[in-house]
């Protein structure tokens, strides 16, 4: 796949070259975040700043802990039992970690898009309308729900597909249009950040592109923090580039100065793939 | 032209061969073996009292009638109501008691337990559904069944309140197992799914967990039923084996079962009254026959909707 044929290729815009981070304009600012499994330590004083309304890719080699890093904004981590963590993660300003934050608010304020594609064993139409439906304490309108599942499929270019079946079940989709899916469940409750787990990894090739297509629509309404091993993924779909090793973050910068002139000689070793 | 290797393909009869040959004989005997009890059972069964369904019994009085005097000269009367009531009422309160009980503990054990405390609990469980069923008659008849008196200012104790609570008890165990292993058979990508949007646990669990393992969730409760119906020791025990349609909790009554283990010893062979117990062995066979096949087709069901 030649790059320039991409419709998304990222142009490399001057103010995000510079990746001067302005504090009101950071959607997700971790600081000094340290994270154990157990006794076994997954990051190290982890410092990064998301841009408001951009696309920014987490690369990495396997075990790095970018996935972790990911799922402790929507703190879904924590199901595990055993994670210990120190530091702090600002959401919109708010420390998400401090023991007042409830976690109902905060994953409607941070949808998450998993690797593989999940719909709950329900129909199309409750998959989109479940955690809307949740937000409103189950008092919606037919009318309501119809208009919001509408906007939502329509922003992930869904409807038209599966306007005649919304009654069908959500995993008799294709993959494609089960990840597609997954992020329209996410929109009606109108979330600022969204996390994407290697959300392409399961798909063909045809499929990524769509998805990668319609997560650079996304961006600029929504902060979308995507975790990805597909260095070719994170070059063409995503405005900033964080690289991690071993828990630890090496280098932010542009997508395009990255992958042109990483400052680090462990980006530059990683992104030729020399390692990983 | 023959080499000296030309005999290489050929089959030889070595040890490995002949202890292959064994093995499968006896693992084919092993397994037909099991279908040949159970067809000779039914074969035994229904010799015994097919005929006397089909050649003197009246089936209309017998589903009409309470009416059960097997022994009655000249003129016996087989009236099946009565027992059908006893079986019926018993194993209907034991299901009162044992549903929302097994599934509480089965939905603690599955998604709230963790660690030691789900080992520890999971195998109490286990423990609880090996107790013997005549231990669980004891305990009807020496605790529950003053309990019932004194608590409730009731002259016998020995009633369907009795033998519910005591079917119950012993029907839970093997429901909470088998309701465990359908919310365990419910993968975690939906949790996560569900909790991800903002789900409290409670939610997730009525709301994802529960509708996709409710197929398995169902042929729990109907195992449940089908070891209640069949159940006989603690049953004759616990209930007062009285002949009675019960209308209330604090009659006694008589099982099915309970009738066909307390008479069968007093009957003559190939007698009226010792088919007709076969005959109503016949009827138990049935119904649980109908029942576990029903919860085997919901548990395979179950596991080929999620696939």
């Amino acid at each position: 796949m030649a790059e320039s044929t991409q419709p998304h290729t990222v142009a490399v815009t001057p103010e995000a070259q510079a990746i001067v981070v302005d504090p009101s304009t950071a959607a997700i600012r971790v600081r000094q975040f340290n994270l154990w499994y157990g006794d076994f330590q997954a990051l190290f004083n982890v410092d990064i700043d998301v841009t408001h309304g951009k696309v920014t890719s987490l690369i990495g080699p396997s075990g790095c802990g970018k996935s972790t890093l990911l799922r402790s904004i929507n703190r879904i981590n924590e199901r595990l039992g055993y994670v210990r963590t120190t530091g702090n993660i600002e959401l919109l300003g708010q420390n998400i970690l401090t023991p007042g934050v409830e976690l109902t608010p905060l994953r409607r304020a941070v949808g998450m898009v998993f690797q593989r594609p999940n719909p709950l064993p329900l129909s199309i139409r409750d998959n989109v309308l479940f955690a809307y439906r949740l937000s409103k304490g189950g008092k919606t309108t037919r009318a309501e729900e119809d208009q919001v599942l509408q906007k939502a499929l329509e922003e992930v270019l869904l409807w038209d597909q599966v306007k005649d079946r919304l009654t069908r079940a959500a995993t008799a989709l294709s993959l494609e249009e089960q990840q597609k899916l997954c992020i329209a469940r996410l929109l009606p409750v109108k979330p600022s950040v969204l996390l994407m787990d290697e959300p392409c990894s399961a798909l063909d090739p045809k499929a990524t592109l769509a998805v990668e297509e319609l997560i650079w629509k996304l961006r600029g309404e929504y902060s979308i923090l995507i975790v990805t091993h597909n260095m070719a993924q994170a070059r063409r779909a995503s405005d900033e580039c964080i690289f991690m090793l071993m828990g630890e973050v090496v280098e932010h910068s542009a997508t395009g100065e990255m992958f042109v002139t990483p400052k680090q000689q462990k980006t530059a070793d990683y992104i030729e793939g020399r390692f990983g | 032209m023959s080499s000296p290797q030309s005999d290489r393909l050929d089959d030889r009869i070595d040890a490995a061969w002949i202890w292959d040959r064994i093995a499968r004989a006896v693992i084919f005997v092993g397994g037909i073996s099991a279908i040949i009890f159970v067809v000779a059972i039914f074969a035994f069964v229904a010799k015994e009292g097919l005929t006397f369904i089909f050649q003197k019994l009246d089936l209309g009085f017998f589903f009409t009638s309470m009416e059960w005097r097997p022994a009655q000269e000249p003129e016996p009367e087989f009236g099946g109501l009565a027992l059908i009531a006893g079986t019926a009422s018993v194993t209907g309160l034991a299901m009162l008691i044992a549903v929302p009980f097994s599934l509480g503990v089965a939905i603690y054990i599955g998604e709230f337990a963790t660690g030691k405390v789900r080992e520890t609990l999971k195998i109490l469980v286990e423990l609880l559904a090996a107790i013997p069923s005549v231990v669980w008659g004891f305990i009807g008849l020496t605790i529950l069944n003053p309990l019932i008196i004194d608590l409730f200012n009731v002259p016998v104790g020995l009633t369907v309140l009795n033998a519910g609570i005591i079917l119950g008890l012993m029907a839970a165990p093997i429901m909470t197992t088998i309701a465990e292993d359908a919310l365990k058979a419910v993968p975690d990508s939906y949790r996560e799914a569900a909790e991800a949007m903002g789900a409290t646990r409670w939610q997730v669990i009525r709301q994802v967990v529960l509708p996709s393992a409710s197929k398995g969730l169902v042929a729990a409760i109907l195992l449940g039923v089908g070891r209640g119906f069949g159940e006989t020791m603690a049953v004759l025990m616990a209930s007062g084996h009285a002949i009675n349609i019960p209308t209330s909790p604090f009659d006694s009554a008589r099982a099915l079962t309970a009738t066909i283990a307390a008479e069968l010893g007093d009957t003559a062979r190939g007698s009226d009254h010792y088919k007709a117990l076969f005959s109503l062995g016949i009827l138990l066979f049935l119904v649980t026959f109908v029942i576990n096949l029903l919860a085997d087709v919901l548990v395979r069901k179950g596991a080929s909707d999620r696939s």
